[in-house]
């Protein structure tokens, strides 16, 4: 246990601007995707993501453009997904100056990339997204959860959380981690956009599935709800993106928050 | 003011690692593909991006113009595989190291940590160096690697970081500088050390 916990603001770019979504719908716009890089950065975010969540072809070009800003003005690390469907999307990705780049349909509908990216760039170069949402419709050979009496399993969704797989999100994090994933970033479809905290049940299943680092994605509201999921939860970075678009607080007080409550942080 | 150059292995994304020296006070940074003109520059920096045995083979056929700039006092930071590749072997290759400086990679212990060691670990400063001048103990780095070096004389590393066993973080002889987390991306404190490169290779010009 030497390393810090990292704090990552998200910011979801829709043709060249941040915006943010409620339940992976309803878009707002919320800035300037390098303004707001450069003001996290020098609040202490530990690392950026960026999402890319329309990705047509045109507007991916305008992406390589925003990464390229990006990267000659912070200097923490950097993530960039959405839209990354073969090989040469997440190569222009990391040219244009990423650190790594996040896939997740593409994975799904084809997991060689994922080694095929690992063999590459290396394995630290690789997230894997997985969005996962709770299916309460019985299943065989799933891992299965209860809560209030129901029981269900977590199902990973693609395009955006629109479309089921059928895919136990729990298997599917130990396949990508053998196939090379450096990193698994775990956005909960039930918590996103709620402000209620992460998901506890499905973040603890995850990180004690794989060996990987794990990033908690989806209910973050507050401060405490960062507490929380590194309190209970082995996980190694918590993402959030509207209690700091928002201004409802800030990188640099979250982070003292978490120090004075005990959590190893960079500060 | 300084000139650089980034020596290019082919590996991928070298355009952070530009800004930053550019962001820092560089006069000018220049990407090269080998080292027959070094002497057009102040300072010379073996990025971190790739794999053993490719890097070494790019760069095999200028290893005796590279020793020479090192004796002769060029300043030369190498980042992470950039250091790596300067000493004798490594385990991650099959092919031989620079032997700049003597000593072997080897894997980070694998049964106590997870791999790679990816992300921010606090910098223990042992001994006087250029590199850190300013540089608090302590300090937040970012790092992103699986090997570690051990170079025979153990006097050279003037920072640690603990990762299941000590890692050497930061190792100078003479204008030779290796670091193996990532100064590009360790934020302030990394800024603060890129200036410091600079400063070196500007007072190597005057």
């Amino acid at each position: 246990m030497t390393l810090a916990k990292r704090i990552i603001p998200c910011l979801d770019v829709d043709n060249g601007r941040v915006v943010k979504g409620v339940n992976f719908a309803q878009v707002k716009d919320a800035g300037d995707p390098v303004e707001l890089a450069k003001k996290y950065s020098e609040h202490g975010a530990d690392e950026l993501v960026f999402l890319d969540i329309t990705a047509s072809q045109q507007e991916r070009d305008t992406m390589k453009g925003v990464v390229r800003s990006v990267a000659s003005v912070i200097d923490i690390p950097f993530t960039v997904g959405g839209g990354i469907r073969k090989l040469d999307d997440a190569r222009d990705i990391l040219l244009s100056g990423a650190d790594k780049v996040s896939i997740n349909t593409a994975a799904v509908k084809n997991p060689e990339l994922v080694t095929q990216l690992m063999s590459i760039f290396g394995k630290q170069c690789v997230v894997l997204a997985i969005d996962a949402k709770r299916n309460y419709d019985g299943a065989k050979s799933k891992t299965m959860f209860k809560e209030r009496g129901k029981k269900f399993w977590f199902e990973v969704r693609i395009y955006g959380g629109k479309e089921g797989t059928g895919l136990d999100a729990i298997k599917w994090a130990k396949e990508v981690e053998r196939r090379g994933a450096g990193e698994i970033l775990l956005t909960s479809i039930d918590a996103d956009g709620t402000e209620n905290g992460y998901d506890i049940d499905l973040t603890k299943a995850i990180c004690n599935s794989v060996r990987v680092p794990v990033i908690a994605s989806g209910g973050c509201g507050s401060a405490r709800h960062m507490l929380d999921v590194f309190e209970r939860t082995d996980v190694d970075a918590a993402l959030a993106a509207s209690i700091f678009h928002y201004e409802k607080s800030t990188v640099d007080k979250v982070k003292k928050y978490l120090k004075r409550s005990g959590v190893r942080i960079r500060i | 003011m300084a000139k650089i150059a980034i020596f290019d292995y082919g590996a991928g994304n070298l355009y952070s690692l530009k800004s930053a020296l550019e962001r820092n006070g560089a006069e000018s940074v220049e990407i090269i593909y080998d080292l027959k003109d070094l002497e057009k520059f102040d300072g010379l920096v073996l990025p971190g991006v790739g794999n053993f045995d490719p890097a070494i083979r790019s760069i095999e056929g200028s290893a005796q113009r590279l020793g020479k700039a090192i004796d002769s006092g060029m300043p030369v930071m190498g980042i992470c595989l950039g250091m790596e590749m300067l000493f004798d072997r490594s385990e991650e290759g099959e092919l031989e190291g620079l032997k700049i400086l003597n000593g072997d990679v080897v894997l980070l212990p694998k049964d106590k940590v997870k791999i790679p060691h990816m992300g921010w670990n606090n910098l223990h400063i042992k001994g006087d160096s250029r590199l850190l001048k300013g540089v608090r103990d302590n300090s937040w780095v970012y790092f992103v690697h699986s090997y570690r070096a051990v170079p025979n004389d153990r006097k050279l590393v003037v920072a640690s970081s603990d990762y299941g066993v000590s890692v050497p973080a930061v190792i100078e002889r003479d204008n030779l500088i290796g670091v193996q987390f990532h100064p590009e991306k360790s934020g302030d404190v990394g800024a603060l050390m890129i200036k410091n490169f600079i400063e070196i290779c500007d007072n190597e010009t005057k």
